[in-house]
Order: structure tokens, then sequence, then C-alpha cells
């Protein structure tokens, strides 16, 4: 099995002293869900933003330690972000597209970076709508805005603005968090289809999205890693107490 | 007893704040009522004709007011040529760029130079600005309308800064965020996402901004020179003009109460405040829509 990224010993301090990640040790597989669960607070999402260098924007005090991406620290100074971006590309728990149309939410990320032929946007913006479960919905009215979708939709679009970049990781944040079980059900399903081509890490808002979903498992706990496995090894015999006591509802 | 006492109470301090709220509206009110009882014989003392005409010289009585507007339209568009650019590219650098150390020493500046008395920058204006303009562009006196023009923008920069910075922070930081994960850069992100997201909260802050030019007057006195000139090719920047507000703050000290003159100067206050009341309207017919926007996104 294809490993795609290998996290070293990660260590993350916000310079206020707030979460923060220890000795993180991963190895993602290509082509499967990892789902990285545990309470609020655990270090998921800022483990996700190591993952792309959003945490560049936060206030970080120190990062240590190794993210390989095929074999490329992209915790590397001279790593060019931009192009790691589009290469790990990112779904935040709020359903919030740009304030823009439709079809330019979905062309701006190739737009950006110089692509100008209408036939390829117009290509991309299809596609992408379709690998999202979007299109049928919206192919009639790609030009008004995107506030004007309801919640679920404009999560949708938000994964297809990312896949219209045609990343090789997908990271999803809660994406469901704030979706109804319908919404929530149609971006679980474009997962099962979107990993035969995607690497995807998903931190799911509950256990239970994590047991539908994920190939892989892993538990974190204030920072740190506790147990990494299976998703069937994690719900069905875990090897460590906490994450037994997580998973069946002890705590968190 | 003191249940009855506690009805009292809070029915006279109920009436007290709204007879705040009225009082307000009703000065205003009373403002206007004398503006126009006052200007408008102008109109049957002047012939319209001559009222808007080119010559003003009260002394002879020619009352033509148009180089006036005119003057106060030259200084208010030179003022926002100055004020906008410089303005809105500040508060995309305190709210965007700008590290919070240089965001911390810029704000307070930013409201220092708002709480700069008017004549002070006037005052600058004649000991600095004139003498080193007049100098550079070998001119027979550094009073012109761009002495007026570059003060007054300092006077509208202030108000463009503060508004527009507000708006730009109340983007969703999500929007930030969502551009830059899409590979954009953070140039790309401010001007495709974050300021178009603002951009009626950065325009209410231009109208703003350009309607406290329109009214300032202490400035424009002390630095235009004065001389109602026709303002008549580009040329216009580099001479002395005069604007409705210091016309009206010159000349209303010395007129004969009741007089054609003074008729014609309240006369001007009513164009002034007709200026003034179309920008507030325009500035806040922008800012309820940006209001509703930002509703539907929320909903």
């Amino acid at each position: 099995m294809k490993e795609k990224i290998i996290v070293e010993n990660l260590g993350l301090k916000y310079s206020d002293g707030t979460e923060s990640l220890f000795g993180i040790n991963l190895r993602i597989q290509a082509n499967k869900i990892t789902a990285l669960i545990g309470p609020a607070g655990g270090g998921k999402s800022t483990f996700l933003r190591t993952l792309n260098r959003l945490n560049d924007l936060a206030d970080v005090a120190e990062v240590s330690g190794k993210v390989l991406i095929d074999g490329v620290d992209v915790l590397d100074p001279e790593t060019d972000v931009i192009a790691l971006r589009r290469k790990v590309g990112i779904v935040f728990s709020r359903p919030l597209p740009l304030p823009l149309s439709i079809y330019k939410n979905i062309s701006y990320g190739l737009e950006v970076a110089g692509e100008k032929k209408r036939e390829v946007l117009d290509e991309a913006v299809e596609r992408a709508l379709h690998l999202a479960q979007l299109w049928e919905e919206v192919n009639d009215r790609l030009d008004d805005p995107a506030a004007a979708l309801s919640g679920g939709q404009q999560q949708r679009l938000c994964l297809a603005r990312t896949l219209a970049l045609k990343p090789e990781i997908i990271l999803l944040d809660e994406p469901t968090s704030a979706l109804d079980p319908i919404s929530t059900l149609k971006i679980e399903d474009s997962l099962d289809e979107l990993k035969k081509e995607y690497t995807i890490i998903i931190a799911p808002h509950n256990t239970q999205q994590a047991a539908r979903v994920a190939d892989m498992v892993a538990f974190f706990l204030q920072g740190e890693v506790i147990e990494y496995d299976t998703a069937a090894k994690i719900y069905t015999k875990p090897q460590d107490s906490r994450t037994q006591d997580y998973i069946t509802g002890k705590f968190g | 007893m003191s249940g009855n006492k506690l009805k009292i109470s809070e029915v006279l301090i109920t009436r007290g704040i709204q007879f705040s709220g009225f009082s307000s509206i009703l000065f205003v009110l009373m403002i206007l009522y004398f503006l126009i009882a006052q200007g408008l014989p102008a109109l049957t003392e002047v012939p319209l004709g001559e009222l808007f005409n080119t010559r003003w010289y009260p002394i002879e009585e020619y009352y033509g007011i148009l180089p006036l507007i005119l003057g106060s339209l030259v200084v208010t568009l030179g003022a926002s040529l100055v004020a906008i650019p410089l303005g809105v590219l500040t508060a995309i650098y305190i709210a965007e760029i700008a590290p919070s150390w240089a965001k911390e020493i810029l704000k307070p500046l930013v409201e220092l130079l708002a709480g700069l008395p008017s004549v002070v920058l006037g005052f600058l204006g004649i000991l600095v600005l004139s003498p080193f303009l007049r100098d550079t562009f070998h001119l027979p006196t550094g009073l012109t309308a761009l002495t007026g023009s570059l003060l007054l923008g300092m006077i509208a920069i202030p108000t463009i800064v503060s508004i527009s910075e507000d708006a730009l922070n109340n983007v969703p930081e999500i929007y930030r965020h969502g551009s830059l994960a899409l590979g954009a850069t953070r140039w790309q992100t401010i001007w495709g996402v974050t300021v178009p997201a603002a951009r009626s909260g950065i325009l209410t802050a231009i109208m703003l901004g350009v309607g406290r030019t329109i009214g300032e007057t202490m400035t424009v006195m002390m630095v235009t020179g004065n001389a109602p000139v026709m303002p008549d090719s580009l040329r216009v920047l580099f001479m002395p003009i005069r604007t409705m507000t210091a016309t009206i703050a010159s000349e209303m000290g010395e007129v004969a109460s009741g007089s054609p003159h003074y008729h014609v100067l309240f006369f001007i206050a009513v164009v002034l405040f007709l200026f003034t009341l179309i920008v507030n309207i325009v500035a806040s017919n922008i800012s309820s829509k940006q209001m509703k926007r930002s509703e539907r996104i929320l909903s």
C-alpha cells in the first residue's frame, strides 16, 4: 500500500500557548479515507492545516518535525505554498463559498493560477460539479450568487471548487457539521467515489461518521495521536482504554 | 407606595429619553426651516439668470454663485482624488497586511489625524504646503485650489480609512482562507475576494469622506486664496478659487441683515445643504444594501 503522507514527530505550538501538537507520527495511505477522531481541542484542525500550510496564517510560534508528502518535506521554508495548496485542497466546516457566482467560485482557483481559456474553465466547472454531485441542481443557474444556494449545496460547492484544481489530497475539516442528514449523506457518498482518485483525510464531526466513511482512523487526544489503525480495529477492539472510552461515549 | 413611585420614575426617565430623541429631530427641522426661510427670498430678490451667473461681486450687486459652486466641486474633486486611493490603500494595509505592531501604531495615528482641528491643518497649509507649491510650480501665489484639495484630502482620509477598515475586518475570515486554500496569493485574495466583499462598506466610507470635504470651511478659507474665479479649465487647480463654505463664513459677519446679499448667502447654504444631503442619502443607501446582503449570507 502506497504511503502518500508521512508525518514524523510533528510538534506545534501557538504563540499564546493553546492547542498544540506533540510528537505526531502518522503514515497516511493513498486512496484511502483517513478519519481523525477525538474531542474538540485535540489538534485535528491544526493537524489538517499543517498539511497544506494554512497554519502559516495563524499565530504559530513553533513547528517541529517533518511532514513528507510524496517524500518532500512541506514544512521546509523553501516550499512553494501556492503549489502545495493546489495539491492539498481543504474543505472547511462552515459552508461558506466565496462571495461570487456559482461558476466563479469553481473557476476562481484556476483563474488565479492563470487559466484564461473559457473552454478549459467551462469543462473544469462542469466536471467538478459532477464530482461533488451538484451539477443536476445548479447547471441552469451557474451565474447566480453562490450565497443563494442552500447550506448543503454551498458545502458541496466548496468541495467542487477544491476538486476543480485536481488536487491529490483532500482535507475535510468537519465538512458536515452545519448540514442536515440528507446533505451529509450526499457528501459522504461523494467521498466514497472520490477516494478512488484522491487521498482523503477527514475530521468528522462525530464518531459515527468516521465509522461510516473511514478506512483508517487516528484518535487524537490533547495534541497526541493515541491510536492509529484500521477503522474496523478501532471500532471493534481498540488497544488503548482511552480510545475505547471515547468511541463508546464515556467522554468527549 | 414604593411600587407607585417606581412607576413614576420609570415614566419620567422614559419621557426624558424620548424628549432628547425628539429634540435632535426638532433641531434639524428648525435649522432646515431657518435656512429655507432666509434663503428662498433670494430667488425673488435676485433674478435667476443673475443668481446662476459667473460673477460674484456682491458690493456691486453681482450675485452669481456658479464660481462658488464650481469652486467647491473642484476642491472636493481634487480632495477625492487624493483621499480615495490613499485612504482605501491605507485601510487595506492596516486591515490585511500590516503586522500587529504596525497596526497598533497606525490606527491611533489615523484617529489622531481625524481629531486634528481643521484650523491647524489650515495653518500648516499656509506655513508649509503653500510656499512649497508656490516654489515648486513657480506660481504667483501658493494659495490655490490644489493646496485646498491636498489639505481637504487629509481631512477625508481618516473617515475613509476607519470606515473602510471596519468593512474589511467584517469580511469573514473564511473567505480569505478559502481563497488562499485554492492557491491564490495574498494579493489575489485581497483584490479578488476581500475588497469586493467589503465593496459597499468601502463605498460608504468614500461617500462619507467626500461629504466631510464638501462641508469643510476653515481649511479652505485659509489656503485657497478666496478669489471667486470661474473655474474653466485644468489651470484652475493652480489658481486661487473660492468655495461656498468659505464665502458664507467670510461674508456673513459683515452683511446687512435682510439685504439681498444676506439672503443669497443663505441660499448658498441651502445649495450646500442639498449637496451634503445627496451625498448622505447615497451613502446610507449603499450601507443599507450592504446590510441586506450580509443578512442573506448569514441566513
